[in-house]
């Protein structure tokens, strides 16, 4: 049994957050691996996911058959069985919630409080697509009336969205671009200056699918597709995926790279129609960040490297507002002057995000994967100097908001 | 085309899209607090109790948010068309289309904040479908 020893950081305000791990021990993320990237002919999902989890567990110093709890999603019907199945595992505890690509960083935050809990030791985070290959990324109609029991006309979507011709997502991004530009005075070039950034990133990157820099000219000028947002402000299509390992402390003594501690995690979602959000300028990022900041006894002030989910460029404005690092609405003024670039005072993107790296389908397990490297210091050339906090923000469907705050020791 | 063979719509859903065939915008108005609410639930979410019945909306409200669609998404619809949330004076948002006063797509002389009034786009054989035009 493990004892409930006290094992908290030094006391600092919670304002929001009554759940405490202080009971329970640390925990960490002790292994991660891409699948691989772009255009993936030679393998299939389920493979991309084994391999990258051979990868990530022998980086943690640990087997496949060492995982006893299995977090994925979009990996078919029953996910952590099927890919449980596959891998030759029988998890104790499994997760295949779909809250879109948010369910990532949720992934962490459920891990986090099973493994501190002792209801699993080595939890396996996964998701592959090969959404580029297969080109099914089709424009959707906003919503989907699909259930178990195959497509439902009388679905809420089918009845009341999908008739207008909304595309989804980037309808509802549209329309929360449009508001928040009403609202706030947010610009198209303030927009267009997250995609530059991402770009900026991506061109350090040599697994990047984008390897030449944009302009803003090149984002203000590329094709509208669903006003104002235009194709330069939408991520890529790319295949993909990754793993990461959730353990604790003594599982990842023989990891070969430094695990990293997960200092805080929440999540939270508000709304599955765009009709029903109360304030579509605010989503329920502000919940997950104030449930991952106060866990982890930190704040915005202190985040050395951010990884938001750009999946389209409106959503880096808002989760900067949503995460504390400036004040509802004003978003758009802090991006100005290329403070997410590299070398400005907030780096984000690091990778190259969504925009300008890699997005196969879900990012967010990518997120997790480029902040714990930039932890490690292993990201080469742009790595951020003397990086010791970071966080990723997920975003799911349009309200699905996760944050997870991560640390070296 | 039915989920029981008893017309458009679902058991909660039916009676606005008859409504609809008469070209009536209803919504759900609550006998106790009075509060409106759209889509419709089986009670008022704002009391958690009361009496939900349909009533007729004005049909009137204010652009709330507004996008212009470049991109073919549906076969009969031909972009660029503008999918809006209109905020209706009850206070319940919808997802809609916005038209010009005589029922042509816009595409832009049309901003938030902007008032607008319910239209009914033809559907042939299924109920209407509300939209909103300038007012
Ligand atoms: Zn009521």
């Amino acid at each position: 049994m493990f004892g409930f020893v006290r094992i908290g950081r030094p006391a600092t305000p919670r304002p929001r957050c009554a759940l405490s791990i202080e009971f329970a021990r640390p925990v960490y993320i002790a292994g991660v691996a891409e699948t691989a990237l772009g255009e993936v002919h030679d393998q299939t999902e389920l493979s991309m996911v084994a391999l990258a989890a051979r990868e990530a567990l022998r980086e943690a110093g640990l087997r496949i058959r060492d995982v006893d709890g299995v977090f994925v999603n979009y990996m078919g019907e029953q996910g952590s069985v099927q890919v449980g199945e596959y891998l030759g595992l029988e998890p104790r505890y499994a997760d295949s919630s779909d809250l879109g690509g948010a369910a990532f960083e949720a992934f962490v935050h459920h891990a986090m409080l099973a493994v501190a809990a002792g209801r699993c030791e080595v939890a396996l985070i996964a998701y592959a697509s090969r959404q580029r290959s297969k080109r099914a990324r089709r424009v959707a109609a906003s919503g989907s009336g699909t259930s178990v029991y195959g497509p439902d006309p009388f679905h809420l979507t089918e009845q009341f969205m999908s008739p207008y011709g909304a595309p989804s997502p980037i309808g509802a991004f549209a329309l929360m671009a449009a508001r928040h530009m009403h609202e706030y005075g947010t610009t198209r070039e303030q927009l267009a200056e997250v995609a530059v950034a991402a770009s900026h990133w991506a061109a350090l990157n040599p697994k990047a699918w984008r390897q030449e820099p944009l302009t803003a000219e090149d984002v203000l000028g590329s094709r509208p597709i669903s006003d104002p947002l235009h194709r330069h402000d939408c991520c890529l299509v790319t295949d993909g995926g990754g793993v990461v390992v959730v353990t604790h402390r003594d599982r990842a003594r023989d990891a070969r790279s430094t695990p990293i501690r997960v200092l805080g995690a929440g999540e939270g979602h508000s709304y599955w129609h765009v009709s029903e959000a109360r304030d579509i300028t605010r989503t329920a990022g502000y919940q997950a960040a104030a449930d991952a900041f106060g866990m982890a006894g930190v704040t915005a002030r202190d985040v050395d490297v951010l990884e938001p989910y750009d999946a389209f460029t409106i959503n880096v404005i808002m989760h900067l507002e949503e995460l504390g690092f400036c004040g509802p609405g004003e978003g758009g003024a802090f991006v100005e002057g290329g403070a997410l670039r590299p070398g400005g005072a907030l780096p984000s993107l690091t990778s190259g995000g969504g925009l300008s790296y890699c997005h196969p389908g879900a990012l967010g397990v990518l997120l997790l994967i480029e902040a714990v490297r930039q932890l490690r210091g292993e990201a080469g050339p742009r790595q951020v100097p003397d990086a010791r906090i970071a966080v990723a923000h997920g975003v799911g469907g349009i309200s699905v908001r996760s944050t997870v705050v991560l640390g070296v020791d | 085309m039915t989920d029981t063979g008893e017309g458009y719509g679902d058991a909660l859903t039916r009676d606005f899209w008859a409504a609809a065939r008469e070209e009536r915008l209803v919504v759900q108005r609550c006998a106790s607090c009075g509060h409106h609410q759209f889509y419709p639930r089986p009670f008022c979410l704002e009391c958690e109790d009361g009496e939900v019945g349909w009533v007729d909306a004005a049909g009137t409200g204010r652009v709330y948010s507004l996008t212009t669609v470049h991109l073919k998404v549906t076969p009969d619809l031909e972009p660029p068309y503008i999918v809006a949330l209109v905020e209706l004076d009850e206070g319940p948002r919808l997802l809609t289309r916005l038209v010009d006063e005589d029922g042509s797509p816009l595409v832009d002389g049309v901003a938030i904040g902007d008032r607008v009034s319910v239209a009914w786009h033809d559907r042939g054989e299924d109920p209407p479908l509300p939209i909103f035009r300038r007012a």
